[in-house]
């Protein structure tokens, strides 16, 4: 049987146990995307903090609608970046978006992604790809408005200067 | 169902499965590392036997050219070839004759050419003939809940450009047609009721006649979606009493690329083009031109030849097959998975539960397991099913599931491969936990 290669014991427990879900406040920007071959949903909101003159990520926090592997990499996800600077974490997930671009040839690396190379099964699968990137990329959009925002405010704070 | 006894007789011999399989070359391929491929997605697309594979060779080997503009042999025997599978498909739906009959892409084309050819008419095209197919703000065009989104967007965009309001029937909690509201729905206004003969999902076959008579009353034109009914011989366009209906011939033993739009002959004359092109002209100047007859004036640039000479050779092959035969085993096939998966504990089915004005697609969830990892499972142990919306998301959020596993059957399924359905059904709960 072939099924364990994608649906590693990790991924079942993120499933049965998601970490980070439910939506809090206070937020700095809210997505929601779909995967409209199946209609699974992500609500995610992203907070930024200050690190040391750098933006991170303060908390994610989440809504999700959809089958185990959205769900997992969605959990997975969250984990792995909160606390992180955007610049790290934009890394973890370009490396997440190279191991599933990979279809199963690359060696992924487990420094960079920990419990997301998991997902490794799940690239050799193409139909289920999106699936595992659903959460991520949620997060990249809603990092990017945050992100976005800030500076607009830096800007206009800066006039009023 | 006066539908139902059309299209081959009821005398014809049960179907020989095991022959039956034996025309699909692909059924003998294993899947995901040996397994034999159970496949249960035909509602999706079919397979193809042999005798269609084998008339798209000789049709490349043998006969290939252009046609209706090549003088040579091979084009004479192109053109013949084509237009003979147009008279094969117009008997295949009882059409008073080949010329009713126009090749599209597939089923979307059909509807989009209505909608787009309405809509010309409604900018203005066709001069007086077209009078009849014009829209005006406060007309109302009629769908259903229960449509594909290919009968439901193109009618969303057409209402867009000309002002018309887009209503809809909904459904009942047991996947029909919710009709209490249908005296109020049809009414005046109504141009156009386009409707499904059998839900992609639900399965459910729809009292398409009976919604027709009723839109005619009110000088409403019907457009009916065949896709899940042509492939087992229900279309007899006279019996379903429309004015359009569409259907494709990949779901039903041809190839992809290939579709069909029967209409009635007067409203074909009546009907502006929608794609403008080679062929389909009768005279050009620099600043205007006029348009063949239909269904020609329908078919612009070089059609898809090959696959049109397919398809004739997949109504054949149904044919010979027996369509009645082949309903009767689907039909049979169905008692058995609807009483099966009814087993289930943690399976709901939805649509009708009992194998009554119904086709043999069945959509269900499975407590606590999303159908994409159904399907997963399933695929593993080599049983090909669908998982999503199967493009009816107003449908999925009407019986208020976000996706659901299909199942469905044709002629080449057997009694085992239903079996191994539920036990892989069975095999996704244990792995799950949920049962």
């Amino acid at each position: 049987m072939q099924l364990e290669s994608m649906y590693q014991e990790i991924i079942l427990e993120h499933y049965r146990r998601p970490l980070h879900a439910g939506l809090r406040e206070p937020f700095d920007a809210e997505v929601q995307h779909i995967n409209p071959t199946c209609g699974d949903e992500v609500t995610l909101r992203v907070t930024l903090k200050d690190a040391g003159g750098e933006p991170a990520i303060a908390d994610v926090s989440y809504e999700a609608l959809g089958c185990s592997i959205s769900q997992a990499s969605t959990s997975v996800m969250a984990d792995s970046i909160i606390g992180r600077t955007v610049t790290e974490a934009m890394a973890v997930g370009e490396e997440f978006l190279r191991l599933m671009q990979s279809r199963g040839e690359t060696e992924p690396d487990e420094e960079v992604l920990g419990d997301a190379v998991a997902f490794e099964g799940v690239s050799r699968y193409p139909a289920r790809i999106k699936c595992a990137l659903l959460g991520w990329m949620a997060w990249k959009d809603a990092t990017a408005r945050a992100l976005a925002e800030r500076t607009a405010d830096e800007a206009n704070t800066g006039e009023r200067a | 169902m006066s539908s139902t006894d059309v299209r081959g007789s009821a005398a014809e011999k049960a179907l020989d499965v095991e022959r039956v399989r034996k025309d699909f070359p692909i059924l003998d391929r294993t899947v995901r590392g040996g397994r034999p491929l159970i496949y249960l997605d035909s509602a999706n697309t079919s397979q193809k036997p042999r005798q269609v594979i084998y008339t798209l060779d000789d049709f490349y080997s043998q006969h290939n050219a252009n046609i209706h503009r090549a003088t040579h042999e091979l084009g004479e025997e192109a053109t013949e070839a084509y237009e003979g599978a147009r008279i094969t498909v117009a008997r295949f739906i009882g059409a008073a004759d080949e010329t009713e009959v126009v090749f599209t892409k597939n089923v979307s084309e059909a509807i989009n050419l209505v909608a787009y050819s309405i809509g010309n008419a409604t900018a203005g095209a066709g001069g007086s003939a077209a009078e009849r197919l014009r829209l005006a703000a406060g007309d109302e065009i009629l769908i259903t809940e229960l449509e594909h989104h290919s009968n439901i967007v193109p009618w969303q965009l057409l209402c867009e450009r000309t002002g018309a309001t887009l209503r809809w029937l909904g459904v009942t909690p047991d996947g029909r047609l919710d009709l209490s509201g249908l005296d109020e729905l049809i009414n005046p206004r109504t141009r156009l009721v386009a409707l499904a003969h059998q839900s992609n999902v639900l399965g459910t076959i729809n009292p398409v006649a009976d919604v027709a008579a009723r839109a005619h009353a009110v000088g409403a034109l019907v457009l009916v979606d065949a896709a899940q009914s042509a492939p087992h011989g229900l279309v007899d366009v006279t019996a379903l009493g429309a004015d359009f209906v569409g259907f494709t011939s990949h779901k039903m033993c041809g190839p992809t690329g290939i579709g069909v739009l029967w209409a009635r002959r007067d409203l074909l004359e009546r009907m502006p083009p929608f794609l403008g092109g080679g062929e389909m002209i009768e005279t050009v100047w620099m600043e205007r031109a006029t348009f063949a007859p239909p269904p020609h004036r329908f078919e612009a640039g070089t059609m898809p030849i090959a696959q049109a000479v397919g398809l004739g050779a997949a109504v054949d092959y149904l044919t010979e097959a027996g369509l009645a035969a082949v309903r009767a085993h689907e039909q049979d096939l169905l008692r058995h998975a609807l009483s099966a998966l009814g087993e289930i504990e943690g399976l709901r089915i939805l649509g009708p539960t009992e194998a009554v004005d119904r086709g043999g697609a069945i959509s269900f969830v499975l407590a606590g397991i999303h159908p994409h990892d159904v399907s997963q499972v399933l695929d593993d142990r080599g049983v090909a099913v669908r998982a999503g919306h199967h493009c009816a998301w107003p449908l999925h959020r009407a019986l208020g599931v976000q996706a659901s596993t299909r199942a469905s059957v044709y002629l080449y399924n057997t009694h085992d491969e239903i079996a191994a359905l539920t036990d892989g059904i069975r095999q996704a709960q244990k792995f799950f936990g949920t049962a």
